[in-house]
């Protein structure tokens, strides 16, 4: 789907891309970097209005450099930020949007019907867009980019600013986009965890380089960190620090940093956690130490903890 | 949506079928044909066609009154007997009636592109086959469409209204031809200047108090200092000082090379070698405002 050869994009102070290769195939792919780890740029090339420094990239093997507007029309883009009108309907505004992609007037019109009730709009199509709650903007948001049935599409951090249902709906709607449309996805965020149940494959880019690619699966093996908070008794008055020895003694990795928990009950221990047998090890340590088990949950990883030392290092035996 | 599948047992009337998805597999005609999409589109939007009741009021009215006083001028013509020309030139009537073409210039230059910045639409027609260059020029063309419509259907029915009265022929349509030249020049010179001030006033009140205070800042500056220049008895200057506003540069090139009538004090019109300037500055600030627009919406890409 897509193909970049040591792509470099230099600005004269700053250093967008610095000779990224990356080979994505079909399928749902998550594209994780902090701000600024060159995201946007890698899109606005992509979609061949950027031209890059040096190296090559083609997207459905089209070269970038020459074929942009070809590439353009088989590929959607949604981008982070609000790019909606409010004044007119939601109807009126992808069917403005599909004929900018070339679709005569009457399939525009069908197609828009079609994908904006597969996005999950309904009556309210009709009304205008101003009134629309965050959700519903960002389905129609993405309606608009799959309104002219592209190939590819490229979605800029489609979950911001949505609730946790919200996301929740969004990250379903984008994994049906790949298994019901048969659409490949590129999706950016800067949450790893939110990637971690939606793509096949995530690749991670940071200062414009590529800084790991690898399935999904892989990649959550490594970054899973439990949050556990217990309660103390008298036997254990500090619950969390018995709990901590029982489970290095255990075997598990926990880390040294702690959080506060609730008013009232201890701190929050961090471990990584490596299978489901890592549930187990806790549950029975907790059992064991007969002090109450407040919560265990996984933890979203911000993208920066991905990069403490001890997480990559983590990465790189693992990949051995 | 999992909600539309229902098992097979559900009863055959009650049935929500889901078609699932359907790929599109007809024609994608590309980036002209979204370029001529967009220009029509514009275009409409400029009379509030495809757009909310209450948008269609300004710009109808607008037209209504321009059309309505052609109709008048007509009817008087028609009516009084021995005349033998309309009572008002084919050329002045865009300059007569500047108010209401300025007014709709700053209520519909904004429509057009402010929207589009306000709201950052702009990225979604940029990551799609039109390209910046369609974009400005399908805006540009159907904001210059939209002023000459505005003043070239009231140059129609002075027309049809000059052959009902019976006036000579060659005559009138001579004076129609050189005032929908004119007309043509107004609207290509005003919707470019309408854009780039409204391309750079993103909030839409600011763009159509820009376009209005432009136009009519202008034209009153150089209209007081004409007369200034009149009463002093320094007349060689003002043929001059006309090029300073859009309106009176128009009306220096109509007079020079289009038979008109100059509407500056004591009729004291640039003569062709000073019309050519006139001239010059009418393209010159067409090109500008196409080059300023081009330059703008490299900006706001993605």
């Amino acid at each position: 789907m897509i193909a970049t050869e040591s792509l470099s994009k230099r600005f004269p102070r700053v250093t967008a891309l610095d000779r990224l290769s990356l080979d994505i195939g079909p399928g749902v792919t998550g594209l994780v970097g902090a701000n600024g780890a060159g995201k946007s740029t890698l899109i606005k090339i992509l979609l061949g209005l950027s031209p890059a420094t040096e190296g090559r990239a083609a997207v459905l093997g089209l070269d970038v450099a020459t074929k942009g507007g070809e590439i353009r029309e088989r590929v959607g883009y949604m981008p982070e930020h609000d790019c909606l009108p409010p004044d007119v309907s939601a109807t009126e505004f992808v069917v403005h949007m599909a004929r900018m992609s070339g679709l005569p007037p009457t399939a525009a019109r069908e197609r828009t019907a079609d994908t904006l009730r597969h996005v999950g709009l309904y009556e309210e199509r009709y009304r205008p867009i101003g009134g629309y709650s965050t959700g519903m903007k960002q389905r129609v948001k993405l309606a608009q980019a799959l309104v002219h049935d592209p190939q590819l599409v490229l979605l800029d951090e489609p979950t911001n600013g949505l609730d946790p249902v919200g996301r929740d709906e969004m990250l379903g709607l984008i994994r049906r986009v790949h298994t019901d449309f048969g659409i490949s996805v590129l999706v950016t965020s800067h949450l790893l965890g939110e990637l971690e149940r939606t793509c096949d494959h995530v690749v991670v880019i940071d200062g414009g380089t590529l800084l790991r690619s690898s399935s999904t699966k892989d990649f959550t093996q490594t970054t899973t960190t439990l949050a556990v908070e217990v309660t103390d008794s008298d036997t254990h008055p500090d619950g969390t620090a018995a709990l901590r020895a029982a489970l290095v003694a255990a075997g598990l990795q926990v880390h040294e940093r702690t959080e506060d928990g609730l008013p009232g009950a201890g701190h929050i221990l961090l471990l990584e956690a490596t299978g489901e047998e890592t549930y187990d090890v806790v549950r029975d340590a907790v059992a064991d130490l007969g002090i109450g088990l407040v919560r265990m949950e996984q933890r979203r990883h911000h993208i920066a903890e991905v990069f403490r030392p001890e997480a990559v290092q983590a990465m790189e035996v693992q990949a051995r | 949506m999992s909600t539309h599948t229902h098992g097979g047992r559900t009863p055959e009337a009650t049935r929500i079928h889901n078609i699932g998805y359907r790929h599109y597999d007809g024609p994608r005609l590309g980036r002209a044909y979204a370029r001529r999409s967009l220009y029509s589109q514009s275009l409409r939007g400029a009379f509030g066609l495809g757009r909310s009741a209450k948008s269609k009021v300004l710009p109808m009215i607008l037209l209504g009154v321009m059309c309505l006083v052609a109709a008048i001028i007509v009817a008087v013509a028609v009516a009084t007997p021995n005349m033998t020309d309309l009572p008002l030139e084919y050329t002045r009537y865009a300059i007569v009636m500047q108010a209401l073409i300025t007014l709709f210039l700053a209520a519909q230059a904004p429509q057009s592109v402010s929207r589009d910045l306000r709201f950052k639409s702009v990225p979604l027609y940029f990551s799609r086959p039109i390209e910046r260059v369609d974009y400005v020029l399908a805006k540009f063309a159907a904001m210059a469409s939209a002023v000459f419509l505005l003043t070239a259907t009231p140059l129609v029915i002075l027309y049809l209204g000059a052959l009902l009265a019976k006036f000579d022929f060659a005559d009138q349509t001579k004076g129609f031809a050189q005032g929908m030249v004119s007309v043509a020049l107004l609207s290509v010179l005003f919707g470019g200047i309408g854009l780039v001030l409204a391309a750079f006033t993103p909030r839409r009140g600011f763009g159509v108090a820009a376009v209005i205070a432009t136009m009519t800042i202008t034209y009153g500056a150089v209209s007081t200092v004409q007369a200034i220049a009149w009463e002093t008895g320094s007349s060689g200057a003002i043929q001059w000082l006309g090029l300073f506003s859009p309106v009176t540069v128009i009306d220096g090139v109509q007079t020079a090379f289009l038979g008109a009538t100059s509407a500056f004090p004591g009729g004291e019109g640039p003569g062709t070698g000073a019309g050519v300037v006139y001239l010059l500055v009418v393209l010159a600030l067409v090109a500008g405002s196409y080059g300023v627009l081009m330059r703008r919406y490299r900006k706001v890409g993605l």
